[in-house]
C-alpha cells in the first residue's frame, strides 16, 4: 500500500475485473469462453497464424484488428527464418500473460508500476524433437523466467506480486499443468 | 410427531455450543446425533492424531480446560472425553444414534424425519461439520488396480498400508502429518504439494496458536476480510499437535527423506501421474504469505509490549525446492504401492430438501444465517470468524446465531 496523493495508475481496469468477477460466479455460463487461431502452411517451416475472433459472454466477439503471427524456424535448420520459433512464441505467451498478471494485481494493490522487465529462457535437448533420442522429451525441461521491476512496495511485496500473477495465470496453468488435446483431420 | 422450538443436526463441539446458548435463552431443543456426542472424532480420524490448537485454547462456552496439562494437545480420545463431558455438564439434550434422514420445509417451520422419529421444528441448525466426502480428483479412477487409494477418513496408522513406496496427496495439515507418519514407518513417501500454509509450530518462546489468539487472527470476521470466497478455500496449516511442540514443514519432511513433487496435475492413459511445474511458486507464495503473518505478529507485539513476554522476533530459512524434482512417475511400473489422499472435503447434505445449497453442494449462507427464515448452518470453515471450525469458534458463532434465531422466533434476547 502507498500513502501518495496521486492514486495508482497502472492502466489496469480492476474495478471492471472484480465487477466481473461477481458477475461470472453468479451466471457462470458467461465465463465459458472459447479462444481461437488459425493457420495456414507458407512454405518450408514457415507457417502464418491468425487471430481475430473468440467466444466469450454467451456470444461471438471480435477484436479491434485482425492479428497476424509468422512462425518459422532458424537458417541454422536450414529454415529462412520467417519468424520466431513456436516454442520461442510459447515464451512470448507466458510473459505476456504473466506481465498482466502483475499490472493486475498490482493495480488491485494499489502499488504503483514504474517499469516492469521480464527475461525468459527455457532449457531444450533437441535430440527430442530430432529423434536421436527417444528418452529425451520433445519440450521444455525447464523455464526460467526472470522478472526487474521498479514499482512502490517492498521488494516482498514485489515477491508476492509475481507469485500471485503465476497464480492465477491461465498460461503458467497451461504450460505446468497438463491439458487435453484433440485432433482432428477434416 | 414431535414438536420442539429448535432442531440441531449433529453433536459435536458447534452443536453443543448452540445448545448451551439456546439453554441460556430457555428456548427448547434437541440435538438429533446420527451417532454419539462428538461422532467425527470418535470414528474418522487417525490414531496418531492429535488436535492442533493447545488444550487452554479448547474451551467451550462456559467451560475451560480441566485438566493439568494446558500447553499440551488433546489425543483423540481426550478430545471426545473432552466433548463428551462437556455434552453431560450443560444436560445437552442429545438424540444419539438418530440420523436425520429428511429436512423439509414446512407450514409452520420445517418437518425433520430420522431413522426412527418426525420432528416439527420453527428453526433448524445445521451443525454436521466442515468434513463430509473426501474429496477425490476425478482422473483417480484411472489409477491401475495394482496401486491401493484410501481416504485420509479411512487411514488409521501405517501397518494397515502395504511395505513399499506411498504417495501422499495434498500437504495440508492431514497431508504433512501422514507423511511424517508414514515416512517414519519405513515406507518411502512422495509428497504432492499443491498450495499449502507453513506455519511454525513455536514462534518467538511462544505456541502460534496463542499469537493468532492474542493478535486477533483468529477472531477476523467473515465481513471484515477483503475477499471471504478466497479466505474460505485456504488450506488448512501445516501443523501438527505433538507432545514435543515440534514444527512440520516441507523442510523439516525433506530432512527425514520425505520427496517433494508439485501438484497432482493428472494422469496419461499409461498410468504415468503427472505432477505441475509449480512448486517453485507454491513454495514461494507460502514463504512469502508466513513472512507477512510474522511481520504482523511482530508489529502486535510492539503495540502490546505489556500482553507478551516473548523471545526475539525470528525468520525460518526458505523452503528448499528440490532441484530434481520429477514431473512424470509411472506408476504400472514404478515402486508406489499406495495412494493417500489428503485433499480435503466436500459438503454433502443429501438429507435438506430445501433449495439452499450452491452449485456445489455447499449451504449458502451470510455468517450462518440462510436465505430460508429459521435455518441456520455453523461449523463450517470461516463462518463467521477465521476460528469458526475450531474448538474455541464455536462459542461465539453460536452465541450470535442463538441471537438471531431467538429473535426470528419471536422471543426475547434474554441473556443468562
Amino acid at each position: 500500500m502507498t500513502s501518495t496523493a496521486t492514486p495508482v495508475d497502472n492502466g489496469v481496469n480492476v474495478e471492471f475485473l472484480l465487477t466481473a468477477r461477481n458477475m461470472v460466479a453468479e451466471q457462470p455460463e458467461g465465463a465459458n469462453f472459447k479462444w481461437r487461431a488459425s493457420n495456414q502452411w507458407v512454405k518450408g517451416t514457415h507457417s502464418r497464424s491468425t487471430v481475430s475472433g473468440f467466444f466469450g459472454l454467451g456470444d461471438e466477439q471480435k477484436h479491434r484488428t485482425e492479428f497476424v503471427f509468422d512462425g518459422d524456424h532458424p537458417e541454422l535448420f536450414s529454415s529462412q527464418d520467417e519468424g520466431p520459433t513456436p516454442v520461442e512464441l510459447l515464451l512470448v505467451s507466458l510473459a505476456s500473460c504473466l506481465t498482466a498478471g502483475v499490472a493486475a494485481v498490482a493495480q488491485n494493490r494499489e502499488i504503483q508500476l514504474r517499469s516492469v522487465t521480464a527475461t525468459l529462457e527455457g532449457d531444450m535437448d533437441v535430440r527430442g524433437i530430432l529423434g536421436a533420442d527417444p528418452e529425451v522429451r520433445n519440450g521444455f525441461s525447464e523455464i526460467r523466467v526472470s522478472y526487474k521491476i521498479d514499482a512502490d512496495a517492498s521488494p516482498d511485496d514485489i515477491k508476492a506480486l509475481v507469485a500471485q500473477s503465476q497464480k492465477r495465470s491461465a498460461v503458467y496453468d497451461i504450460v505446468t499443468n497438463p491439458t487435453s488435446i484433440t485432433v482432428e483431420v477434416e | 410427531m414431535q414438536r420442539i422450538a429448535a432442531v440441531v443436526i449433529g453433536a459435536g463441539q458447534t452443536g453443543l455450543a448452540m445448545s448451551r446458548h439456546l439453554s441460556e435463552r430457555s428456548i427448547e431443543h434437541v440435538l438429533l446425533e446420527r451417532g454419539e456426542v462428538a461422532n467425527s472424532w470418535r470414528n474418522e480420524r487417525w490414531d496418531s492424531l492429535r488436535l492442533l490448537t493447545p488444550n487452554w485454547l479448547n474451551r467451550l462456552p462456559g467451560y475451560g480446560y480441566p485438566g493439568d496439562d494446558p500447553d499440551g494437545y488433546m489425543t483423540m480420545p481426550e478430545i471426545v472425553d473432552h466433548i463428551a463431558t462437556y455434552a453431560d455438564t450443560i444436560d445437552a439434550p442429545v438424540e444419539s444414534h438418530t440420523e436425520v434422514t429428511s429436512v423439509q420445509t414446512a407450514d409452520d417451520g420445517f418437518r425433520i424425519l430420522t431413522t426412527d422419529s418426525e420432528w416439527s421444528a420453527r428453526a433448524v441448525v445445521i451443525a454436521s461439520g466442515p468434513y463430509h466426502r473426501p474429496h477425490v480428483p476425478a482422473f483417480a479412477d484411472a489409477i491401475p488396480s495394482t496401486v491401493r487409494c484410501l481416504a485420509a477418513t479411512d487411514y488409521r496408522n501405517p501397518d494397515q498400508l502395504e511395505a513399499g513406496d506411498v504417495m501422499v496427496v495434498g500437504a495440508a495439515s492431514t497431508g504433512v502429518q501422514l507423511a511424517e507418519e508414514i515416512h517414519r514407518s519405513g515406507r518411502p513417501v512422495t509428497l504432492a504439494v499443491g498450495g499449502h500454509v507453513r506455519m511454525p509450530r513455536v514462534y518467538r518462546g511462544m505456541d502460534i496458536m496463542w499469537w493468532l489468539d492474542a493478535a486477533g487472527v483468529l477472531d477476523e470476521r467473515y465481513d471484515e476480510v477483503d475477499d471471504i470466497v478466497r479466505a474460505r478455500h485456504v488450506s488448512s496449516f501445516q501443523l501438527v499437535g505433538s507432545p514435543a511442540r515440534s514444527t512440520v514443514d516441507l523442510n523439516s519432511l525433506q530432512q527425514i527423506g520425505v520427496r517433494l513433487v508439485g501438484r497432482l496435475a493428472g494422469i496419461t492413459d499409461e498410468g504415468t501421474v503427472q505432477f505441475s511445474g509449480s512448486l517453485p511458486n507454491q513454495c514461494a507464495l507460502a514463504d512469502l504469505k508466513l513472512g507477512r503473518l510474522l511481520d504482523a505478529l511482530d508489529d502486535w507485539a510492539i503495540e502490546h509490549p505489556s500482553d507478551t513476554e516473548t523471545d526475539r522476533p525470528e525468520r525460518f530459512p526458505p523452503t528448499n525446492v528440490p532441484v530434481d524434482s520429477p514431473l512424470l512417475l509411472p506408476l504400472r511400473t514404478g515402486g508406489i504401492k499406495t495412494i493417500l489422499w489428503a485433499t480435503g472435503y466436500r459438503p454433502e447434505y443429501p438429507w435438506l430438501h430445501i433449495p439452499v445449497l450452491d452449485a456445489k453442494g455447499a449451504v449458502r449462507h451470510v455468517g450462518g444465517v440462510t436465505r430460508v427464515p429459521g435455518l441456520y448452518v455453523m461449523g463450517t470453515t470461516f463462518l463467521r470468524r477465521r476460528k469458526s471450525t475450531l474448538i474455541v469458534g464455536a462459542d461465539d458463532d453460536a452465541r450470535e446465531l442463538s441471537t438471531h434465531l431467538c429473535e426470528y422466533l419471536g422471543q426475547p434476547a434474554r441473556i443468562a
